[in-house]
């Protein structure tokens, strides 16, 4: 079974269908991206699978879980991390504790123990900090450690957001645009981070990009949509070289 | 220039830096109970009317500051904490145990006005808390039986640890009675900061959706955060009862719920230090209003007439200044000193200039 099904999903804003009876299911340890005009509905596939929104027909099964029968905060209990296209970080706290937030999911203290701060806490915060210093080091996050979120340029925040997500120790990453607004150097860093997510860490990585580049270059298949429709699937190659997405990206040819 | 290096992840864990800051704080303490035989009874009473404020504050910033929820109506908290003190005592219970008992009770009737109430957002939950907020007069006066309605009721000297206390009789006792709840409720708020339920009260107030996607459940930590916020405050109320002594269905007006709001807002939103600069603004502005006015009578000859609202009106003009120039009020400016001490002379003008922000919660949903 695949790590991620999802099966002839429709949603519907009024009028708008944004996502139009889509299907298509990712492999547990494959980088699997989804590219396609602007409004052609990826961030809400995203948002479909985090739970934002009900969809009007179909399911989303992940890891055996129906996500459907889930809270939005289930989501990230079974495994799934995301980042957001306009950056979602804690402004007003700082790196460490926007990481540290990334923990949550596997917090097993409650208000009585955390106000007395008992060892049990101590014992897992110092576990958390361990985990979230594992990620600072991959993610080269060191300076930054102890800045509010608020003055830090967009590239660091970008990373940030995704050391967030890494944070939650998750088998399932979904990635909204990571290397959008970056410049060629951060782009390249993102590309090498993604490659060692999958192959080092063993996460599964879900994302949307427009940079084709780092698609064809990180990603195993390829989700070409519009009008949240399927267009295509494929490798990278097959879908670039499939005239409806070609006629998707440059328009009717006479 | 002061540099704190780091070798343990401990240091980041426990409350205070390194060892210079938490002498500074040892030091503070040390003087704050040793106040009543530094300062004469007058001066005592206020400090302890500062501390009665800070931990109303301290009930209001949980809620107001760290989980971002505006609330105007906690001046209802206040009463029910006093209220529900004063009624346990005079049923016979022990202070020792009614006055826990209040804040629990306060906060559990938090949570569940938190669940209906949390589904509304920004203006609306301050509007929504406001009436309740002004309700709670007239529900006073209702529950005339339990409560002594219009004539209100008085506070009984209390027992504690077998020593009787009393704010008239024995000020110094009740001065260190109320520094010892006082620095209690400080210490598990920095636990709580420092742990994951504080930091998912942050989550939620800087964005919902990121919380939400973090496995944290938005309404669940509010109602959590608005009953423990409700719990501090309900004890903050069950002390200004004993306080005032004396206390009837006006004590707690709406007026009184602004005024709180008002004080964390200039103390500075989100830190446990604006709670208390905030109070020592309330608690000594009237002082200095007095003696700025007999100043003012002396120099221009006007006599000292009384200015209705005056004491209003200047912390309001307080709290405009502050928003337009230190958002992040007095704990913000007094950042901004220590850290060009800290850096000196490396400080730069622009260290804490932050982007502009908004209601950021209220956009994707
Ligand atoms: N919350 C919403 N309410 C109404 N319409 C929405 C909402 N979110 C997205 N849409 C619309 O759905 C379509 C798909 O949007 P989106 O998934 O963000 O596209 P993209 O593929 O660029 O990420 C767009 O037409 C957008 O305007
Ligand atoms: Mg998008």
């Amino acid at each position: 079974m695949s790590l991620l099904d999802f099966q002839n999903v429709t949603l519907k804003f009024g009028g708008l269908v944004a996502v139009n009876d889509l299907s298509f299911s990712v492999e547990e340890g494959e980088v699997f991206a989804i590219v396609g005009p602007n409004g052609a509905g990826k961030s809400t596939v995203f948002n479909l699978i985090s739970r934002f929104y009900d969809p009007y027909a179909g399911s989303i099964q992940f890891d055996g879980h129906d996500l459907l029968r889930s809270k939005a905060s289930g989501v990230a209990t079974f495994g799934v991390a995301r980042t957001f296209q306009n950056i979602e970080l804690f402004d007003h706290a700082t790196v460490l504790q926007n990481l540290l937030v990334g923990r949550h999911r596997h917090r097993s203290t409650n208000l009585l123990s955390e106000l007395f701060f008992t060892p049990s806490v101590r014992k897992q915060e110092i576990q958390n900090r361990h985990m979230v210093e594992e990620v600072i080091d991959f993610l080269d996050l060191q300076p930054y450690r102890d800045s509010l979120i608020a003055g830090l340029p967009y590239g660091v925040r970008k990373v940030v957001e995704l050391g967030r997500a890494l944070a939650t120790g998750p088998k399932l990453l979904l990635l909204d645009e990571p290397a959008s607004g970056l410049s060629v150097e951060e782009t390249t860093d993102m590309r090498w981070w993604i490659d060692d997510i999958r192959r080092q860490m063993g996460i599964t990585v879900l994302m949307v990009e427009h940079d084709m580049g780092l698609v064809s270059s990180v990603s195993d298949r390829v989700l070409a949509m519009a009008d949240g429709a399927r267009l295509a699937l494929g490798t990278p190659k097959e879908v670039q070289s499939d005239p409806a997405v070609i006629e998707a990206y440059l328009g009717h040819v006479a | 220039m002061r540099i704190v290096f780091k070798t343990d992840y401990m240091q980041d864990i426990r409350p205070w830096k390194d060892g210079y800051q938490l002498s500074l704080y040892l030091i503070l303490l040390a003087f704050m109970i040793a106040a009543p035989y530094l300062v004469d009874d007058f001066y005592l009473g206020e400090i302890t009317n500062v501390l009665v404020w800070a931990i109303a504050g301290l009930g209001l910033m949980v809620l107001t500051g760290h989980t971002g929820q505006a609330s105007l109506g906690h001046a209802a908290f206040l009463a029910l904490g006093c209220y529900a003190n004063i009624i346990l005592l005079e049923a016979g219970m022990p202070f020792m145990v009614a006055f826990p008992l209040a804040g629990l009770i306060t906060g559990a009737v938090g949570v569940l006005i938190a669940i209906p109430a949390l589904r509304m957002h920004g203006i609306y939950l301050a509007i929504a808390t406001m009436a309740m907020s002004i309700l709670t007069d007239d529900i006073i006066v209702l529950t005339e039986p339990w409560t002594g309605g219009v004539v209100g009721k008085f506070a009984p000297p209390v027992n504690v640890f077998g020593v009787m206390i009393d704010r008239w009789g024995t000020p110094k006792e009740f001065y260190w009675l109320i520094l010892g709840v006082t620095v209690l409720i400080t210490l598990g708020y920095i636990n709580l900061l420092r742990a994951p339920l504080g930091r998912s009260f942050i989550a939620v107030r800087d964005s919902e959706v990121s919380a939400q996607a973090m496995g944290i459940d938005v309404a669940r930590t509010k109602a959590i955060s608005f009953g423990i916020s409700c719990a501090i405050t309900g004890l903050g109320g069950a002390l200004m009862g004993l306080y005032a002594t004396t206390f009837n269905n006006e004590t707690f007006s709406v007026v009184i719920s602004i005024q709180l709001l008002m004080m964390i807002v200039i103390g500075g939103l989100g830190s446990i230090h604006g709670a208390f600069f905030g109070a020592i603004v309330i608690g000594f502005l009237p002082q200095f209003l007095s003696i700025s006015k007999e100043y003012v009578g002396a120099v221009f000859g006007g006599g000292t007439v009384a200015i209705p609202g005056l004491e209003f009106g200047v912390f309001g003009l307080i709290l405009i200044v502050f928003i337009l120039f230190e958002p992040m009020g007095i704990y913000g400016r007094w950042l901004k000193i220590r850290t060009w001490f800290e850096l000196f002379p490396f400080y730069r003008k622009n260290m804490f200039k932050r982007k502009k922000s908004y209601l950021k919660t209220e956009r994707v949903r």
